[in-house]
């Protein structure tokens, strides 16, 4: 013992390094943090203002007034209305389809590996270029799905160009990049499931429909709601795929709140707006990340726990 | 054991089939577009068979496009440079900051290292252009707006945080006893760090950089509002290439290709620390 204390060096200057170092380390995280918060704040200002990048010299506080105004703004409606609907049709059938994708592939198999393996590569591929691989294909004049649509009868489908099959065109776009997403994660779920009571209610001659509803369903709630909020997260943000693909359009079809906020900041200039909307949608996905983020920490406790 | 019923095992392998068929079948079209010219391309029905031409490549990789009209500059390889440059940056400069951070927060609990995580967890989810439209106006007036430095500052926003907390779990994970035993044996802070924390958190700093790679190679929206024409990435880059090259669709396709291989490689390369990396940013942390 007495060789360990006599080798430390400095032991004065040790120990005030050990108090600063956790900062010092931490500083980086610190700067991103006040990076974020800075323009978050100003947002909140610019909020608060009557300000178009146009006039500058009309820049003054109106308090409430672009709040206000949404509720009389049909506009405003239609950009909750289309980005609420976007996340929940998106958010509900990539779920039903990950989970049944999942079940298909729980039983570890070369060809099952290889075929999870594959479904990554749409998760990979940027959403905006997945957007651009669609539009190339739902190209009325040359694409292929059009051309496929034609064969079942729907002659001149307009996919993301009529506003009636818009949101159905870049609701599929989101389910090809996304499905592989839910589908990862409830796979690892499935597979970590412990095999005894899989083993026991197959020993007393369970229907399989009982296991899966009574069993298997429960055992992977925890991952689903992950996976269920964590999409929903990110859906009623999405902006890739819309903006790459319809720029909102046609008309304002599908002006979800981060491209109308978008078009507002850069078209009609008009900041006091957008940021506005910006603070409205944020405080939705603080609303939902709270729900996540207590369920997400209890989660990580239980994993810790059963380790 | 398991005794499935051979309609059982047809319909599964039919159900199969679609999903492969549905999640492939786009980047297989578009792969094989990339080799058409664009009277193949116009042909209706669309052909299976076609004679398979490298025009497309060579007028993005030489930068020429020869038409009927004359010809045309594309500066997509420029735009793939951009996106090279800008992707391994980014990840170094954070996992340069971000992995003594991380180690921070898993080994000192300190005064407000709970508050700096939440913050930056529930920022993870707000809204991107809540950030980044009021940073344009703050850009421009520190001249660091169209700027490799104010991109790759920007991108920290997306790979720091990731990093972060992927690598954090890691950490922790990593029983403080043996860098205990290592520090008795005389050794520094540093030595410990380097010599124990890193090897044996090695797997999650993999995961964690990759992840923070693919996602700073798929990102859109933050060069779409920060970026001019000459610092885009590939995927701002492909999207005015569409409107400024008109029809030249075999030429987009190739574009496409070149633009979501390295990703698609990447994934195919170290699936198994994409997967974990993915299950554990969203489950475990």
């Amino acid at each position: 013992m007495t060789a360990v204390v006599s080798q430390r060096p400095k032991p004065s200057g040790f120990r005030i390094s050990k108090r600063v170092l956790p900062y010092v380390l931490s500083l980086p995280a610190l700067l991103v943090c006040i990076g974020i918060l800075i323009p978050f704040l100003t947002s909140v200002v610019y909020s608060f203002q009557r300000y178009r990048l146009s006039q500058p010299w009309a820049r003054q506080f109106n308090w409430g007034d672009n709040y206000i105004s949404f509720f009389t703004d049909p506009k405003f409606w239609n950009t909750l209305k289309v980005s609420l609907l976007y996340a929940g049709t998106t958010v509900v059938l990539e779920l039903l389809l990950g989970l049944a994708i999942a079940l298909l592939l729980q039983k570890r198999s070369t060809l099952n590996n290889f075929i999870s393996i594959m479904l990554l590569m749409p998760l990979m591929t940027a959403p905006a270029l997945a957007a651009l691989m669609w539009k190339l294909m739902t190209n009325p004049g040359f694409g292929v799905l059009s051309y496929l649509a034609s064969l079942i009868g729907l002659q001149d489908f307009r996919w993301a160009s009529s506003p009636s099959t818009a949101l159905f065109t870049v609701v599929l776009v989101d389910i090809w990049v996304y499905t592989p997403f839910i589908m990862i994660l409830l796979l690892a779920g499935l597979r970590s499931l412990p095999t005894q009571p899989f083993e026991a209610a197959a020993l007393d001659g369970v229907p399989r429909s009982f296991v899966f509803f009574r069993i298997t369903l429960p055992m992977l709630t925890p991952y689903i709601l992950t996976a269920t909020l964590f999409r929903l997260l990110d859906s009623i943000q999405q902006f890739d795929i819309i903006y790459a693909m319809t720029q909102g359009g046609p008309g304002d079809t599908l002006t979800v709140f981060q491209v109308e906020a978008y078009l507002n900041f850069f078209q009609s200039t008009n900041v006091g707006r957008s940021a506005a909307l910006m603070i409205i949608l944020w405080a939705i996905t603080y609303f939902l990340s709270n729900i996540f983020i207590k369920n997400w920490l209890r989660l990580r406790e239980r994993a810790r726990g059963q380790a | 054991m398991e005794h499935t019923s051979l309609l059982e095992r047809i319909l599964r392998g039919a159900a199969l089939t679609l999903v492969v068929i549905f999640f492939m079948f786009p980047i297989v079209w578009i792969f094989m577009m990339s080799f058409q010219t664009n009277e193949t391309i116009l042909r209706i029905p669309p052909q299976l068979i076609f004679e398979p031409t490298l025009a497309n490549y060579t007028a993005l990789i030489t930068g020429k496009l020869i038409t009927a009209a004359g010809t045309l500059d594309i500066a997509f390889m420029r735009n793939l440079w951009n996106s090279v440059f800008l992707s391994t940056t980014s990840v170094a400069v954070s996992l340069l900051l971000g992995v003594p951070a991380a180690y921070a927060f898993a080994r000192h609990k300190f005064r407000g290292s709970e508050d700096i995580a939440f913050t930056l967890l529930s920022f993870k989810f707000a809204p991107a252009l809540l950030v980044l439209l009021p940073l344009t106006l703050y850009f421009q007036k520190l001249g660091l707006a169209n700027t490799y430095i104010g991109l790759i500052w920007v991108y920290q926003l997306i790979c720091l945080p990731l990093i972060l907390w992927i690598v954090r779990g890691y950490f922790e994970d990593i029983p403080a006893d043996i860098e205990y035993a290592y520090r008795i044996g005389g050794h520094s802070w540093f030595a410990t760090f380097r010599k124990i924390a890193l090897p044996l958190a090695g797997p999650g700093i993999a995961a964690a950089g990759l992840l923070a790679f693919i996602f700073a190679w798929n990102n859109f929206v933050f060069a779409l509002v920060l970026a001019s024409a000459d610092k885009q990435p590939v995927t701002v880059g492909a999207l005015a290439f569409i409107t400024s090259s008109g029809i030249q669709y075999g030429q987009i396709s190739a574009a496409i290709v070149l633009s979501i291989t390295p990703t698609l490689a990447l994934a195919l390369y170290a699936q198994r620390y994409l997967v974990e990396g993915l299950s554990l940013g969203a489950v475990k942390g």
